[in-house]
């Protein structure tokens, strides 16, 4: 503790310069004064403690490690060009091209298309029905909503987070598919949209809770400015609050996606599980995960399917790794932008 | 012109109220539908007895059981954890470059598809760890095969960024100058942590824990090939030294939200068995729901009692 009282000839005999951060939290909280065996228990538990914080960079590249390594055992047995499609004969016998993935057939096929469309055909469209209702939901608690209503709605939300995704995905199966086929007359029961609805329900509290923190975050002075040039609160709102809390709320919609792709139970539930190539959104499709989750239990371990299950299992990390990183980049500009 | 402005500001401004009532409103019709649907199934004897007649009749004792076993084995892993890392983060590293890179590995940590949890609890836990601790211990087949073990071990991996984060946020709440206070008086670092620090933000920590808890007993994906069975006829218990009984970490498990799962879509008869389905699904529902209402008003009351000091 003495330190502090010798700071200010320090800084005189520096010329006013501010000393280190570092060097003056070591200083300031030193271990000079303790008893060695105090001090050594100060710095086992530091190191105890450290340890505990590295873990999370451990168990990433934990989980990066075993799920290339077993990935990469696929890649030595199917080529490249299988990933993406294969040679096969079509009903009159003539050999045509097409995008199947058929591990369990005769001759295997791996094409990544179906799957890929089908996660993007869920989770393109989860995302939009989310950023929709997300967003003016959070814009409503940031802004609109008075304290009382707020400490109301928010809890509800949250609870809405709560919900395990597969009571969401029975119930997409059991009743909001009906509901959509009597609607819609759609030819699959159970189709990419039943599941993008369905998804769209674990992204919305996603989206809105991360609105409500962006636009929370934008300064009162900006507000202010923008009522005192006589701004209605709505024009504020857009023109003034949006667009200073925007990157906030794409970092939201790309975590959003990002969730979306990855959602297992509810597609696995509600989309039917063919692996069609295709773009029609009321068409049965099978997701990357809901892949996963369907054919790891029954390909034995070792086998080539179940290298080529792990391969899709490091394609998903990857796409979701990406969007999560990039989601991550934006708020941290947002943050410095705002000098949070 | 001005009242153009004014009818403009009230129609978005609807639009957005419209948008926070619809989500309120999607979850009353959920919990509710559940549990008009299931309150039908729900008896003392769906509760407390094993399915029976090939899952068409009976209850759903094993998977209750399951579920607790399996968070109760998770949260005693990932809270020593959580909250070690979170203390690290906040009293030790806080803004240095090394938490920067720790926060960011949280983050993406939190970003990662729960199936992959799943892959990485085969191909790390079951394949990697156990199929080697059995060569070395020369246990045959014990360590290297789907268990509870494994499963609650994924499923803590999977909680741990929200155990840090919500820990974090309460070892942010206690201000300043309580810290200065303890320094002041002679304590070392550790010394204030754990008389001034961490009995400060324990309904902080708490929270955490209940929500995790809840997130943990929800999740179905990461445990699909790590442990959950489709039907056990035993409980996953054994008896140490004879006589004391215990959760039998080596064994399968039913679990609720595996239950529902295969109940709706692998099942003989998933028409036929709707009832027990909306049934299973409103004691997963209630279990999740009672531990997000009360991590809620637990965090209420914490914020409120801090405004105060």
């Amino acid at each position: 503790m003495e330190q502090l009282v010798q700071k200010p000839l320090v800084a005189q005999s520096s010329n006013l310069k501010e000393p280190s951060p570092r060097a003056s939290r070591r200083e300031n909280h030193g271990l000079r004064d303790f008893h060695w065996r105090q001090r050594f228990r100060e710095g086992a538990i530091h190191v105890f403690l450290a340890v505990n914080g590295y873990l999370a960079i451990v168990l990433i590249g934990l989980i990066f490690l075993f799920l290339f390594k077993e990935g990469f055992h696929a890649l030595q047995t199917i080529k490249p060009m299988q990933w993406i499609g294969n040679k096969t004969l079509d009903f009159d016998g003539r050999e045509v091209f097409s995008f199947v993935w058929q591990p369990l057939s005769n001759t295997p096929k791996y094409s990544l298309l179906p799957l890929l469309s089908g996660s993007f055909l869920v989770a393109l469209p989860a995302t939009f029905f989310s950023t929709l209702i997300g967003i003016g939901c959070g814009v409503y608690l940031a802004e609109l909503a008075s304290q009382r209503t707020r400490e109301i709605l928010k809890p509800i939300v949250e609870l809405l987070a709560g919900i395990p995704t597969v009571v969401i995905g029975f119930l997409a199966l059991s009743v909001l598919a009906t509901l959509v086929q009597n609607f819609f007359h759609t030819h699959f029961r159970l189709n990419a949209f039943v599941g993008a609805l369905g998804v769209s329900l674990v992204i919305i509290p996603v989206i809105a809770s991360m609105t409500e923190d962006a636009l929370r975050a934008v300064p009162n002075e900006l507000r202010e400015a923008s009522y005192g040039l006589g701004a209605t609160r709505w024009e504020t709102l857009s023109k003034v609050i949006l667009p200073a809390g925007v990157s906030g709320i794409s970092a939201s919609i790309l975590l959003g996606m990002g969730r979306a792709l990855g959602e297992t139970m509810i597609v696995l539930m509600a989309t039917g599980n063919a692996a069609l190539f295709t773009g029609n959104i009321f068409s049965s499709v099978r997701t990357m995960t809901a892949t996963i989750a369907s054919e790891l239990g029954s390909s034995a371990q070792g086998s080539e399917i179940y290298y080529a299950l792990f391969f899709v299992g490091s394609v998903l990390f990857t796409i979701t790794f990406f969007i999560n990183l990039i989601s991550e980049v934006v708020v941290e500009r947002m943050r410095r932008r705002l000098r949070l | 012109m001005k009242r153009g402005r004014a009818i403009v500001g009230f129609f978005f401004e609807g639009l957005c109220r419209g948008c926070a009532l619809l989500v309120c409103g999607l979850v009353v019709v959920i919990l509710g539908f559940i549990f008009s649907k299931g309150a039908k199934t729900i008896s003392w004897e769906f509760l407390s007895t094993a399915p029976s007649q090939g899952m068409t009749h009976g209850g759903i004792f094993p998977a209750i059981f399951g579920t607790l076993a399996i968070t109760l084995l998770m949260i005693v892993m990932a809270l020593p954890l959580g909250v070690a890392a979170a203390v690290y983060l906040n009293e030790y590293a806080n803004r240095g470059r090394a938490a920067r890179v720790i926060r960011a590995a949280i983050n993406n940590l939190a970003g990662v598809p729960s199936i992959v949890f799943g892959l990485f609890g085969v191909g790390f836990f079951i394949l990697f760890v156990g199929r080697n601790l059995d060569k070395v211990l020369h246990t045959g087949l014990l360590f290297g095969q789907p268990a509870l073990l494994w499963a609650s071990a994924t499923l803590a991996i999977l909680v741990l960024p929200v155990i840090i984060v919500s820990t974090e946020e309460a070892l942010k709440a206690v201000p300043l100058s309580h810290r200065e206070a303890a320094y002041g008086l002679g304590a070392t670092r550790w010394q204030m942590i754990r008389r001034v620090v961490l009995p400060q933000s324990l309904p902080g920590i708490l929270t955490g824990a209940i929500l995790s808890i809840s997130r943990g007993a929800g999740e179905t994906a990461p445990i699909l090939f790590t442990g959950a069975a489709y039907f056990l006829p035993r409980l996953p218990v054994t008896k140490i030294f004879g006589m004391i009984p215990m959760i039998n970490p080596f064994d399968q498990f039913m679990e609720l939200a595996y239950h529902i799962f295969i109940m709706a879509t692998q099942s003989t008869n998933p028409e036929l068995t709707r009832p027990l389905q909306y049934g299973t699904a409103m004691v997963l529902l209630s279990i999740t729901f009672g531990l997000n209402l009360s991590a809620i008003l637990l965090r209420i009351r914490f914020r409120r009692r801090l405004r105060r000091a």
